[in-house]
């Protein structure tokens, strides 16, 4: 099939204080796959949420095979053949598949007969689900594929997907990009969200790449590099990290026989932990999020406390110490939440300077807050790392994502710790930001600091680490120098693709 | 249409204006209320508001300001803390009662002897009683995780019983006639909580309340501790992250919002109310939780809030007696006040915008 399934020209959306989405034009064409690149706050998500009706545009206006498209709902705009996989999912946890598939439905059949489609759907399209297990047991995979059939089989004409593969391992991107390549065979135009551009390079026809709000180009992903693609996105020649040559010396951190219980009736149990890092090494932790890495963070932090031996900094026994103690001797963390884990929000970042750095900063006699000597460091971490704030008495929450992350970051950076454990360092952060976070990891490695960076970001993992290790339901895997490492190797250790190799290939004995 | 937008910085100028314009628009509701009782609204909070402080009985109605004022302003400074780190002592009645019995005991203990210690001593019992009774829902909740809000409140109705016990049985007066009630302590002058300087009003409670709220202020201001209290009621994982206990936080917070209502309790028993008696408590413990939250939690605002609350209760008895206004509408008055506050408060966190509806 060929012709333009839907225009979009000179879409306008303006939010008090920032216009998301300024004069945007773009077509996509019937049974393409078209990309939507941009960073965070690029306006991705603004033009989509018009596309699906949740968010009426200012001005400019929406073509649907040539007729007037202005969904005033995401009903009419369903109705249309628009469907939507979210990045957050919306399932019910307690309810099973079908149950949860039957909830966004107008008019749903009776259960048996859904379950039947659901499970015809899921073959035809190498998703395997099975319509009658719990939501609650399903891994982020699965929940996502329950997300996707629901959309299936409304039998939409455009599909939208919201940074699909942030909850995939490898191998689970691989079947996804084969049910998506399948659809785009059947005629189906996928909007596909994302800012990885090597995944996007793979899969889409078409990329349009949004900057503030606005279209600054666009490209045939296969045919532009992704370096190319990414100053697109950042307006700017990125910095790429460099490392020193590797010297790597002492042991720093231990951590032996670690298992935890957690704390949250939906946490994840660490079972027997062994790993070491050295001065000067920067371990990276993959892994599909939810598999121990807030868990790990917290058992390293010194927030959830084990048996002293189980964690050794420098031959010490930490593992009974609380975080302020292991702050003393140079264990420092920077938590993947940013807003209520690594900071207050409502605390200006003053106050936020204090919350890690009293210790190391000694910024307290006697109890007494030396809040000069606060602020003074709260100005040198904003000025060090370039924070953009009006000002240090500013909330947290008045940060954007990535300036907040750079100012958590920068706290822990700048009491120059002995061990610096992070997770997400750059979640949800622009690309200028995150090559300087990962920059400033790596110069303190090269000064002789232990790094433990947990990421669900392989290329980040890649670039910075000296070895890799991921973790799955609580386990760690071998650790293994990065240098070399396939993807293929990464997957496995991620915790392979769940079993979806199998309805891949009962597909392929059908055909 | 009428849409709520969050404010990317809480306004600072509103923190400090709203609880102005709730008093304003109190007083407007409640002047409706008075009229549809048939009272003339003007008249009605002008009694309330104006005659305390400047009407022609004013001389004696001034030092009830402070003598009202005092136990509240005492009482709310200790219930701030908690609720600030989202500890919340709603038992401070109990704690209060506790602390007058455990006061009253004391310096009964000693009658009648003379000495200028008993009175020390009976400030110290007082802050004991309330602590210990504080202390039940603070270590209920560290070892077993009960709810301190339920556990705190229940423990009022059982100090409640025990000062009607007390009244009628160990603390009794024995020259009272068979009447319930302990010896007047006005009348045992180590033990009377007498007014420092004649005619104002100003007893030792007052001169507490004003050092609790200087102390309170250091402490939440300039003071780690005060800064970890602050901490874990905004945001309880990242107080953990930054090494707050919160087992010892819980048992300072409750220890100390006990140990003060105790004193309060204490000095009214003493001074004011003279004797343990079954009606002793009038609700300031629960009162004082309005005040607290009057005074946005922040020390200097409690003082405010607790005069202001101390002026409605002195003002609404005015105008019961004088214009016979029920009881029940003095009340239903007060209420309006909270309600206002709370609600106007939204509008330091959020602003309000005027959509037009259906605009594409």
């Amino acid at each position: 099939m060929t012709g333009t399934l839907l225009s979009i020209s000179g879409l306008t959306k303006a939010y008090p204080g920032v216009v998301a989405n300024d004069t945007v034009s773009f077509d996509i064409q019937e049974g393409e796959v078209h990309a939507l690149l941009g960073e965070n706050g690029a306006g991705k998500s603004t033009l989509v949420k018009m596309i699906y009706g949740l968010v009426k545009p200012d001005s400019g206006t929406m073509t649907w095979r040539g007729e007037a498209f202005a969904p005033p709902e995401p009903k009419a705009a369903r109705a249309s053949g628009v469907a939507m996989v979210f990045q957050h999912f919306s399932l019910f946890d307690a309810l099973n598949v079908a149950e949860n598939v039957a909830l966004g439905m107008e008019n749903p059949p009776k259960m048996r007969d859904l379950a039947r489609k659901i499970r015809r759907v899921s073959e035809a399209y190498g998703l395997p689900l099975d319509p009658n297990r719990t939501v609650g047991d399903l891994s982020a995979g699965e929940r996502q594929r329950v997300e996707i059939i629901r959309c299936l089989l409304q039998d939409p004409k455009l599909l939208i997907m919201d940074e699909p593969t942030s909850v995939l391992t490898p191998q689970e991107v691989e079947i996804l990009f084969k049910t998506l390549n399948k659809l785009r065979s059947e005629g189906t135009s996928i909007l596909y969200i994302s800012h990885k551009l090597e995944e996007i390079r793979t899969l889409c026809d078409h990329a349009t790449i949004l900057r503030l709000g606005k279209n600054v180009g666009e490209c045939v992903p296969a045919e532009t590099s992704a370096r190319d693609m990414a100053e697109l996105m950042v307006g700017d020649t990125l910095q790429t990290p460099t490392r020193s040559t590797e010297k790597t010396g002492d042991v720093m951190l231990d951590v032996s026989g670690l298992s935890l219980q957690p704390t949250s009736p939906f946490g994840t149990t660490l079972k027997n932990i062994h790993f070491t890092v050295k001065a000067g090494e920067i371990l990276g932790l993959g892994g599909v999020a939810g598999n121990g890495q807030d868990e790990l963070l917290a058992a390293l932090s010194g927030e959830s406390t084990t048996w002293p031996d189980a964690v050794k900094v420098k031959g010490q026994d930490v593992g009974h110490l609380g975080p302020n103690a292991r702050r003393e001797l140079g264990i420092l963390a920077a938590p993947e939440e940013r807003l209520g884990h690594a900071a207050a929000p409502d605390m200006s970042l003053v106050e936020n300077a204090l919350l890690t750095g009293m210790i190391r900063k000694n910024l307290t006699s006697n109890g007494f807050v030396d809040w000069s000597g606060t602020t003074e460091f709260a100005e040198q971490v904003i000025k060090e790392f370039d924070v953009r704030t009006p000002g240090s008495d500013r909330a947290a929450r008045s940060l954007s994502g990535g300036n907040l992350q750079k100012f958590v970051i920068g706290r822990e950076v700048l009491q120059s710790p002995e061990v610096l454990v992070v997770n997400q360092p750059t979640w949800g952060v622009d690309a200028a930001a995150a090559a300087s976070i990962r920059q400033s990891l790596l110069d303190l490695a090269a000064g002789g600091a232990a790094i433990v960076c947990i990421s669900q970001d392989l290329d980040e993992l890649m670039e910075i680490s000296d070895r890799f290790g991921a973790l799955n339901e609580g386990r760690m895997s071998d650790i293994r120098p990065a240098a070399g490492l396939t993807i293929d190797e990464i997957g496995l250790m991620m915790g392979g693709a769940h079993g979806m190799e199998v309805a891949h290939s009962n597909e392929g004995a059908e055909a | 249409m009428i849409k709520l937008e969050k404010r990317a910085q809480p306004s600072r100028t509103l923190a400090l204006a709203t609880p102005v314009i709730a008093v304003v628009i109190t007083m407007i509701a409640g002047g409706l209320l008075f009229a549809t009782l048939g009272k003339n609204p003007i008249e009605a909070i002008s009694t309330i508001f104006w005659e305390p402080l400047f009407g022609e009985f004013a001389f004696y109605y001034r030092p009830q300001l402070l003598v009202k004022g005092g136990p509240l302003i005492l009482i709310a400074i200790g219930l701030s803390l908690g609720f600030r780190a989202g500890i919340w002592n709603i038992g401070a009645e109990g704690q209060y009662i506790m602390g007058a019995i455990c006061g009253a005991g004391a310096g009964l203990a000693f009658y009648p002897m003379e000495s200028i210690f008993i009175f020390p001593i009976m400030i110290i019992a007082g802050a004991l009683g309330g602590w210990i009774w504080a202390m039940i829902p603070a270590l209920l909740k560290v070892k077993f995780g009960t709810n301190e809000i339920l556990v705190s409140l229940m423990l009022v109705y059982v100090a409640e019983q025990l000062l009607a016990s007390v009244s009628l049985g160990l603390l009794k007066n024995p020259e009272g006639f068979g009447f319930p009630g302990s010896r007047n302590l006005q009348e045992y002058a180590s033990a009377h909580n007498a007014e420092l300087i004649a005619g104002t009003g100003m007893h030792w409670g007052v001169l507490f309340a004003f050092i609790a709220v200087i102390l309170s202020y250091v402490l939440l201001n300039k003071h780690i501790l005060g800064f970890n209290i602050r901490l874990t009621g905004e945001a309880p994982r990242a107080a953990r992250f930054a090494g707050v206990n919160p087992t010892r936080l819980i048992l300072f917070c409750l220890g100390t919002s006990g140990a003060l209502a105790g004193l309060a309790g204490m000095f009214e028993v003493s001074g004011p109310a003279g004797q343990v008696s079954i009606d002793f408590g009038v609700g300031y413990g629960f009162t004082a939780i309005i005040v607290a939250f009057l005074g946005r939690l922040h020390p200097v605002g409690i003082l405010l809030a607790g005069l202001l609350m101390a002026l409605t209760y002195i003002g609404g008895e005015i105008a019961q007696s004088n214009m016979g206004l029920p009881a029940a509408a003095i009340q239903v008055f007060q209420g309006m006040l909270l309600f206002f506050l709370l609600a106007l408060d939204l509008l330091t966190n959020f602003r309000i915008r005027l959509a037009v509806k259906g605009a594409a």
